[in-house]
């Protein structure tokens, strides 16, 4: 019996790490929003690697957080280690990466969303999506509950009719035993979306007193002040560490023994699965020259005993899973909590999305996360906090936010996804990004701090704290160009001779002094040159002088880039009438429909004269 | 709105002028870096639309490349509606591509197929019925150039791409791997590195050299005859010329100093002239036609820089060896077949030290087919790889490969100067040049490789 349970504005189906910022963003834009999800134990679960960060995606996690999203705030809350990745290799591939405590982080995020004016939970199946005249109208449950609503936002991971396989065996399920949602695909396809199929897979989790530590590396943390948000206070918390094992000849025999178990291999799994993320008998086959793997032991928390272990993604049978583990030094005695499974999930594949991550088919009705085909929490995450953003922006009959690819990895990413024939489970990575060197870690504020603000999402205090850095930033660049020494100054003869770097020819200012690799920004602050203390502020300074020559390359890139972007292709463009366009750019730009000129050049097989052939057809129907 | 285009605009052979096009708001402030007005008082940023102002291309040393009239008319009223400049310069293509060539070190690229058409189009200059003829344009030109492009990646050059494309995504793979995946991949190997960016450098410099080899049939070379008056210039010029001529006839000197013939050695074309005034004088008229010459002389290929074995090495001579000693040079000892001679080897070697010697007499044919010989050694540059012929560059091609070139140098340089996040621009500004050779979109093979070449993966 279906019954009447309330009006919302906006309902997220799930509750991940894209269901919580989408429900997030919804509520605190004024949208009344509603979460449905399946269990409210799985509210922003890490079912694989306890991690957060790293290249690319820490990136991703400072964009949000400039935006006004929660996951930076809530993994700097409830980290158990944070390091630095690629030191030295440069600002733009620097990545902060942290151990999270995943029940902190689970009970953190759930008290934020109940807590949150506006947004309630609800447990429940969502099973159906009714729409009135082509655009989403309510939700209806397994229950019979119906949720009438203006826009939905679908975080459902890799629910989706979920099957998980370890090695004979297959069952339904969501990740980590839980329920799938095994009818919500069906009402998207009767909505008239496709959907595809993906795997992807999780090692097994063992007893932290069954390792012995003795015969691993151990791995401890940076112990610096590190922190994701720009709004949680510098500390330096207790590292826990991580340890570095590895696998043996012994391991990879025990697999190549066992293949024909291994239902990566016997058919049972057909599902694609991601290439950076692949099964340990994957590794093993395809790198069959390799005799050794690396084997990282996680702490999934501060008081748990389950210990997560990085690079061992399998599906082999349970007794297998044993004899491998067994047979890697420090893990002869150990002692399995959870099996590794492998999981196939219905995923959309994005190209039906525009921009906004909003279906072309069925208006109001956003997709996010997983289900686009992506992989990662924190690819999740930024999905969910623009789908959020998007949705409410709809029904405030305000243009959707959409992030330019010279602008943030976000834009990147949905870009990449709306465009691309994705054909495995996505991940971002730094070399995805055509002006890396613009999209740091460190000025993620910089870059979006402004537009969060403009659409709502950051508040009072956030903005508060940007205005101060900016403006100290720039005072601060002021001072470091104004200030200029000769090649007779004394002070700064005997400066340079300290540092060992060779004497002035002309007239250099402070700022262009810091491009020597050997002269850094606290060297100044030191001297008393430069009045500042802020961290931040110092790093920012010291970037931004010693990069501005590729720093500047790359803005005159985006100059010409955005030219091409800025020229859109209307959406009800009928491309069999497009005179001149080659069979296979008409087919590609059909199922894909570019938004803008930018976009249809990055579409996989396309030529400059087939982009010539629609500017010129555009410039026609403009005439008319 | 849009960056600054050019091509040559006519069509390929042998014409009166030619005449290269350029459209863009920046083309006329590129072009007056590049022209000199014959009136020094003119400048051309300050002329209006529709003026045309004699002067020359010069080079970036500032040496005159071709005498030319600069067209220039102003946007909107103009055929692609932007700025436009004419360039209208000697004929044949080796003139025209000189322009060219100077045009695009000011930062202006080739066009694409059609691309003036397009751009007419785009800016209002066509009317909309015209869109299809348009589109027809560029679809005709673009196929046909890919046509072309396809052919000319045939056979060995493809190799050669093929072989550049893998170890540059191989490099690239290790430094994204590292950047991307640090815990997998670990530390760039930097040797390894060096010795990859050192192996492309070598295959486009190859690649380079034959096609320039190959450039040398195809557009031909010039080659100076130089010597004192009387030394015998004008019997060597007949002899080759009887020899050896072309079936296209003499063309008149464009002074009255400079004969000019066109002959075929050793199947390369050859533009011949003969410098008639070049010796030290003080009359005025005089030194406009040794100005003249001299100009002959360092646009050469070659000269042919001639002694009088009778009477021996003179002050003159010597003179004269100052003014081109920077030239590529053959000596050639003329009058062998006279009795008296007056040069011995070890004079030569005291005033021309290293140099091609060559006995000959242009009277009685002698030494004629050791010339040759030499001549074809000199302008290919050593050995003739037996796959030169196929190795076909075009300047498009050229232009891309010398852009891939130029960030590998710089990559080299960085090697362990820079930050590997910066290392990586270059190595990808040389994977995108490279695209464009082989018309591949390589972000997607750049992922695949990483993938390929590393076991990654948590």
């Amino acid at each position: 019996m279906i019954y009447n349970a309330g009006s919302y504005d906006v309902i997220v189906i799930g509750g991940g790490h894209a269901g919580c910022e989408a429900a997030l963003a919804s509520a605190r834009m004024g949208c009344e929003t509603l979460m449905i999800t399946l269990s409210m134990e799985n509210i922003a679960n890490m079912p694989c690697n306890p991690s957060i960060g790293g290249p690319a995606k820490a990136q991703l996690v400072r964009e949000m957080d400039a935006l006004g999203g929660e996951m930076a705030i809530n993994v700097d809350q409830s980290a158990i280690q944070m390091r630095v990745i690629n030191t030295g290799k440069g600002p733009a591939v620097q990545a902060i990466r942290a151990q999270a405590d995943k029940h902190e982080y689970h009970n953190k995020m759930l008290k934020t969303l109940l807590n949150q004016p506006r947004l309630k939970i609800v447990m429940a199946e969502a099973e159906e999506i009714e729409t009135r005249g082509g655009a989403v109208s309510a939700i209806i449950t397994r229950t019979g509950a119906r949720f009438s609503c203006r826009a939905v936002v679908i975080t459902s991971g890799t629910y989706l009719k979920g099957r998980i396989i370890i090695g004979e065996i297959a069952y339904d399920g969501g990740p980590g035993n839980q329920f799938p949602a095994i009818k919500l695909s069906d009402s998207l396809r009767r909505l008239g979306l496709q959907l595809g199929r993906f795997k992807t897979g999780t090692p097994p989790r063992i007893y932290r007193r069954s390792v012995d530590f003795s015969k691993m590396i151990e791995q401890p943390g940076d112990d610096l002040p590190l922190r994701f948000s720009y709004m949680s206070p510098r500390v330096t918390r207790t590292q826990h560490s991580c340890w570095l094992t590895h696998t043996t000849p012994a391991t990879h025999k025990i697999v190549m023994d066992n293949l024909d178990r291994a239902p990566m291999f016997t058919g049972i799994i057909t599902g694609i699965g991601p290439r950076y993320c692949p099964s340990f008998e994957d590794k093993v086959v395809h790198f069959a020259h390799k005799d050794s793997h690396q084997i990282f032991i996680e702490p999934e928390g501060r008081d748990t005993e389950e210990m997560y272990i990085q690079g061992l993604n399998t599906s082999l049978p349970e007794d297998v899973q044993v004899k491998v583990l067994k047979s890697i030094p420090g893990l002869e005695n150990v002692a399995i909590i959870r099996t590794g499974y492998a999981i196939e999930y219905d995923y959309l594949p994005p190209a039906q999305l525009r921009s906004s991550l909003e279906t072309r088919q069925v208006e109001g009705l956003f997709t996010a996360g997983q289900i686009n085909g992506t992989s990662g929490y924190e690819e999740a995450a930024a999905q969910g906090l623009i789908a959020g953003i998007n949705a409410a922006l709809k029904i405030q009959d305000q243009e959707p936010l959409i992030l330019k690819r010279s602008e943030a990895f976000i834009g990147v990413l949905i870009d990449d996804l709306v465009t691309g024939d994705i054909d495995e489970p996505y991940r971002l990575l730094t070399s995805r990004a055509e002006y890396r060197l613009l999209l740091r870690q460190d000025n993620a504020d910089l870059r979006l701090t402004e537009k969060g603000r403009k659409i709502g999402l950051v508040d009072d205090e956030r903005w508060r704290v940007y205005n101060e850095k900016k403006t100290r930033l720039e005072h601060d660049i002021g001072v470091l160009k104004k200030q200029t020494y000769t090649p007779a100054d004394l002070d700064m003869s005997n400066f340079l001779e300290s540092k060992d770097s060779a004497d002035l020819k002309d007239r250099i200012s402070l700022w262009e002094l810091l491009r020597r690799p050997e002269i850094r920004i606290k060297d100044y602050t030191e001297m008393g040159w430069l009045n500042q203390e802020d961290e931040d502020i110092l790093e920012q300074l010291e970037i931004q002088a010693k990069y501005e020559g590729y720093i500047k390359k790359q803005e005159e890139q985006v100059r010409r880039f955005e030219k091409m972007e800025g020229k859109l292709i209307p959406a009800d463009i009928d491309y069999d009438e497009v005179f001149g366009l080659s069979n296979e750019a008409r087919h590609k730009f059909k199922q894909i429909k570019p938004e803008s000129i930018g976009q249809a050049s990055r579409v996989f097989g396309i030529s400059p004269a087939d982009i010539n052939v629609l500017l010129i057809y555009l410039e026609k129907k403009r005439r008319k | 709105m849009y960056d600054d285009i050019a091509a040559i605009s006519t069509p390929p052979g042998e014409g009166g002028i030619a005449i290269i096009r350029l459209s863009g708001s920046g083309v006329i402030e590129k072009a007056s870096k590049i022209f000199k007005p014959r009136r020094s008082e003119i400048d051309i940023r300050q002329k209006e639309g529709y003026s045309m102002t004699l002067g020359w291309i010069i080079n970036a040393e500032g040496e005159a490349i071709d005498e030319v009239l600069l067209a220039l008319m102003r946007a909107p009223r103009s055929y692609t509606g932007e700025d436009v400049v004419e360039i209208h310069c000697h004929g044949g293509i080796l003139p025209a591509r000189r322009c060219l060539e100077t045009v695009m070190r000011q930062g202006v690229r080739i066009a694409e197929p059609g691309e003036f058409t397009r751009r007419a189009f785009l800016n209002g200059r066509l009317d909309a019925s015209q869109a299809e003829a348009v589109i027809e344009i560029i679809r005709a030109k673009s196929d046909k150039s890919m046509q072309l492009a396809l052919k000319q990646l045939g056979g060995r050059n493809s190799e050669y791409i093929h072989t550049l494309e893998d170890r540059l995504l191989e490099l690239n793979a290790m430094v994204e791997g590292s950047l991307d995946f640090p815990e997998e991949v670990g530390e760039l190997e930097y040797d390894r590195a060096e010795a990859i960016i050192r192996e492309l450098i070598d295959i486009i410099e190859q690649l380079i050299r034959a096609g320039k080899r190959a450039d040398v049939y195809r557009e031909g070379i010039t080659i100076v005859i130089c010597g004192k008056p009387n030394v015998g210039k004008s019997s060597l010029l007949n002899t080759l010329v009887r020899k050896d001529r072309a079936i296209v006839t003499s063309i008149p000197g464009t002074t009255r100093d400079v004969i000019e013939e066109q002959i075929i050695i050793k199947g390369i074309p050859v533009w011949l002239m003969d410098t008639a005034g070049i010796h030290v004088t003080s009359d005025v008229v005089e030194k406009i036609g040794v100005e003249k010459s001299q100009e002959v002389i360092r646009e050469a290929d070659l000269v042919l820089f001639l002694l009088d074995a009778e009477e021996g090495i003179t002050d003159d001579d010597l003179e004269i060896y100052r003014s081109i000693e920077n030239q590529n040079l053959i000596i050639l000892v003329n009058k062998e077949d006279l009795e008296e001679k007056n040069i011995t080897s070890r004079e030569i070697n005291q005033h021309f030290p290293g140099l091609k010697v060559i006995k000959v007499s242009a009277k009685e044919e002698q030494g004629i087919e050791e010339l040759e010989d030499s001549i074809e050694e000199m302008v290919l540059g050593g050995e003739l790889q037996s796959d030169d012929l196929e190795i076909m560059i075009n300047l498009r091609h050229r232009e891309a490969l010398l852009r891939a070139y130029q960030h590998l140098q710089d990559a080299l340089q960085e090697l362990d100067q820079v930050t590997l996040d910066c290392l990586g621009v270059d190595v990808w500004g040389a994977l995108e040049a490279l695209g464009e050779i082989t018309g591949k979109n390589l972000r997607e093979e750049v992922i695949d490789r990483m993938f390929q070449d590393f076991c990654i993966g948590k």
